[in-house]
């Protein structure tokens, strides 16, 4: 019975400056646990080991991140889920051997994280208008750099059997759409394929009355952005804006996520989806030919997704915020850049130099697992420019 | 000698006097653990409703719950958005009426199966195969419901209804959509289901027998016994149980935000899609700036509310109850 408080006393006391360990470390101040610790003297011993080894793993932590003793550094960076199967790519693959933890939370939280400084690189398909960069500025006291990593393309897919069946009979392998059809279905102004604004870009196929559900994403996101931008930009009848979450039309439904509309999409009849390029093939939906700038109805390829950007290349200003808009030509319309976030200064030497070197690698050699994936690379004398863009980071004090 | 006898009784029951210190020991750690529990609670109503203030200071509470318009806007230091929670409440209101509908008669029936007419050797099996489901990770039925349940069950039956003469009614009235009220209450009705059963099996077992026994031998039917006896008598444990199925059926989140259709509007259909509160929540927060995390707390607050006033109805309809016909009068 004594036994048995005894023990019971000594696993409280352990508890509680185990305890008050855990709180100094939030703290930030490794040395207040030791003293702690030290006041403890009549505790068990086992109290004391605790207490020094949660003090050593707090100075281990801290060497890390000064980077006093490693010249390259790990990194953690968020942000699109858009550029996910890439960026792993590149992660995997890497020849600098550098370590990068990438958390696939979409744009709207990569510069969030990356505004409140609690990733060394943000990632998004949206660039940062001049109010959120005067903000930025405020924030760490320098720029923030904008560079593009790879540009993405997104596609609109839709599912119904009778319209597959109705293309076949034509002899025709994709849907036509122009931005007007795609703003009129996602305004529900358009509600069955046998519209006549449909028709018309469709002369040839006897299209069905199938009732029509546009999908959109749920979740804020990059995807929607260049959607919607596209949209914005080439469809008279758009006025819902764009950005990463924009006010969806009564009658649309969500789907969280890529998956989530890629999911919605094959499995319910009449459904009309935007995805990401990739995701379209993976999962092998059927995708519209959008007609581009130019009156071309231009199916989604690696090489018609990548005309667009190389059309706007000698366009693009020098701080890489920009849209790819008013693709003409042979290249497919709706297509986005995608950017990588970093800071001019406040970096410590290991974590900036780890950057340059992760990112110089990932642009100028990561070309192919970039078309693999059906991404276009930045090349040329753009990746010239991208790799100074890179050049920047942390180059100001 | 009886007084002798009585001091040393109480000496051994006393203890020695070091003992006696764990006395008053042990009682500060229980009062820290129930402590506990209320501090834990205040700082999460205080913190989330103090970052939810500014939402509901620049909507109005009235119009932050009755607003039908939900834009986001990208602030980090003032409300530059609209929110208007209306049709997420109303997405959760709905679901968890239908669920509660589908499941609680469900349940009752279920457990007056496995009390009163199963044979023994199937009794312990069927419970555990209920209690079973309760086990299931909330993923798992969201993964389940999108690629096997909506497709040949929900969306069969409720196309079956909408080509009924009820479609004519708006509320019943097509399209059927995958992603629906109607898929997200039907996941819900299994999901709540466990718990609604476990707590009718507790409280109809505790039925006097011979209450049970003296109806039997009056020459009540089993079906009698059931519908007079023993159901009434267990009145206070349905609604019980009803409220904590009601409970997570307002809090489910994973499952719901797979199901709804997550479009941020309200659909006065049954089968069309919607939002919910908590789906709201789990597929935008990641993505929020500042200001709409403030409005998704204040949805977290509203929540909060409707679960507590759910919660004190829930008391309120039991004490009458008890009022009315007494628990020992029936």
């Amino acid at each position: 019975m004594r036994n048995w408080r005894i023990l019971l006393a000594l696993l409280l006391a352990l508890a509680l400056a185990a305890a008050a360990c855990a709180g100094d470390e939030d703290a930030g101040d490794p040395t207040a646990a030791t003293d702690d610790a030290a006041d403890d003297t009549d505790d068990a011993d086992d109290a004391d080991d605790a207490a020094e080894e949660d003090d050593d793993a707090a100075l281990l932590e801290e060497d890390e991140q000064v980077g006093v003793e490693a010249d390259s550094a790990d990194l953690l960076g968020a942000g699109a889920t858009f550029i996910t199967p890439l960026m792993l790519e590149w992660i995997r693959d890497n020849e600098p051997g550098i370590n990068v933890n990438y958390q696939s939370i979409g744009s709207g939280g990569g510069i969030e994280q990356f505004l409140s400084e609690n990733v060394d690189f943000g990632s998004s398909e949206a660039f940062l208008d001049d109010e959120a960069m005067e903000e930025a500025r405020e924030i760490r006291g320098c720029e923030p750099i904008h560079f593009v990593d790879a540009f993405g393309s997104v596609v609109v897919s839709y599912n119904d059997p009778d319209l597959d069946a109705a293309l076949e009979a034509a002899g025709q392998d994709n849907l036509v759409l122009d931005a007007e059809a795609i703003a009129g279905v996602y305004n529900t102004d358009i509600t069955t394929w046998d519209d006549p604004a449909i028709a018309e870009l469709n002369p040839d196929v006897d299209l069905p009355g199938t009732n029509l559900i546009a999908v959109h994403r749920s979740d804020g996101s990059g995807t929607t952005n260049i959607f919607t931008q596209y949209l914005d930009d080439a469809a008279g009848n758009w006025d819902l804006g764009f950005g990463t979450e924009v006010d969806w039309a009564a009658g649309t439904i969500g789907g969280n996520g890529n998956e989530g509309v890629a999911a919605e999409t094959q499995q319910q009849p009449g459904a009309v989806g935007y995805l990401s390029y990739a995701y379209a093939v993976e999962n092998d939906i059927p995708v519209a030919a959008v007609v581009n700038e130019d009156g071309n109805p231009i199916e989604p390829t690696l090489a018609s997704i990548s005309a667009g950007p190389s059309e706007i290349i000698d366009d693009i200003p020098e701080d890489q915020r920009f849209a790819v808009l008013g693709v003409g030509g042979e290249g497919y319309p709706i297509v986005g850049a995608h950017w990588i976030l970093a800071w001019e200064c406040g970096y410590d030497d290991a974590v900036a130099q780890s950057m340059i070197d992760f990112f110089t690698w990932a642009v100028t050699e990561g070309d192919d697992l970039a078309e693999d994936l059906l991404y276009a690379p930045v090349t040329g004398a753009f990746e010239e420019r991208v790799v100074d863009q890179i050049n920047r980071i942390n180059a100001a004090e | 000698m009886s007084a002798t006898d009585t001091s040393t009784t109480k000496e051994s029951l006393r203890g020695s006097g070091r003992a006696r210190r764990a006395d008053p020991i042990f009682r500060g750690l229980v009062l820290v653990a129930a402590t506990s529990v209320l501090v834990v609670l205040a700082a999460m109503i205080i913190r989330t409703t103090l970052d939810a203030w500014p939402v509901f200071d620049a909507m109005g509470f009235w119009g932050f719950i009755s607003g039908q318009q939900w834009s986001v806007g990208h602030s980090r230091s003032e409300v530059t958005g609209t929110y208007g929670a209306f049709p997420f409440i109303y997405g959760t209101l709905k679901i968890s009426f239908f669920a509660i509908l589908a499941a609680v008669p469900l349940a009752i029936g279920i457990a007056l199966f496995i009390n009163e007419i199963a044979p023994a050797w199937l009794k312990r099996p069927l419970a555990s195969t209920v209690e079973l489901l309760a086990m299931v990770p909330s993923v798992v039925y969201a993964l389940v419901g999108i690629y096997f349940f909506r497709l040949y069950i929900w969306e069969p039956v409720g196309q079956f209804i909408a080509s009924s003469p009820l479609g004519n009614l708006t509320f019943f009235g097509p399209p059927v959509l995958l992603s629906s009220y109607w898929s997200a209450a039907n996941i819900l009705a299994i999901m709540i289901l466990p718990i609604i059963t476990a707590i009718c099996r507790e409280s109809f077992a505790q039925v006097p027998r011979d209450e049970v026994n003296a109806a039997y031998a009056m020459g009540a039917t089993r079906w009698e016994v059931m519908r007079k006896v023993i159901v009434p008598r267990s009145f206070s444990g349905i609604v019980g149980g009803t409220m904590l199925g009601l409970g997570r059926a307002l809090g489910e989140t994973i499952a719901i935000a797979f199901l709804i259709g997550a479009s941020q509007r309200w659909a006065p259909q049954l089968f069309f899609g919607g939002d919910a509160m908590t789906s709201v929540i789990v597929n935008t927060f990641a993505d929020a700036a500042p200001e709409a995390i403030w409005a998704l707390l204040a949805i977290g607050v509203t929540l909060f509310l409707i679960t507590t006033i759910v919660n004190v109805l829930a008391r309120l309809i039991v004490y009458r109850v008890g009022q009315f016909s007494g628990d020992a009068a029936l």
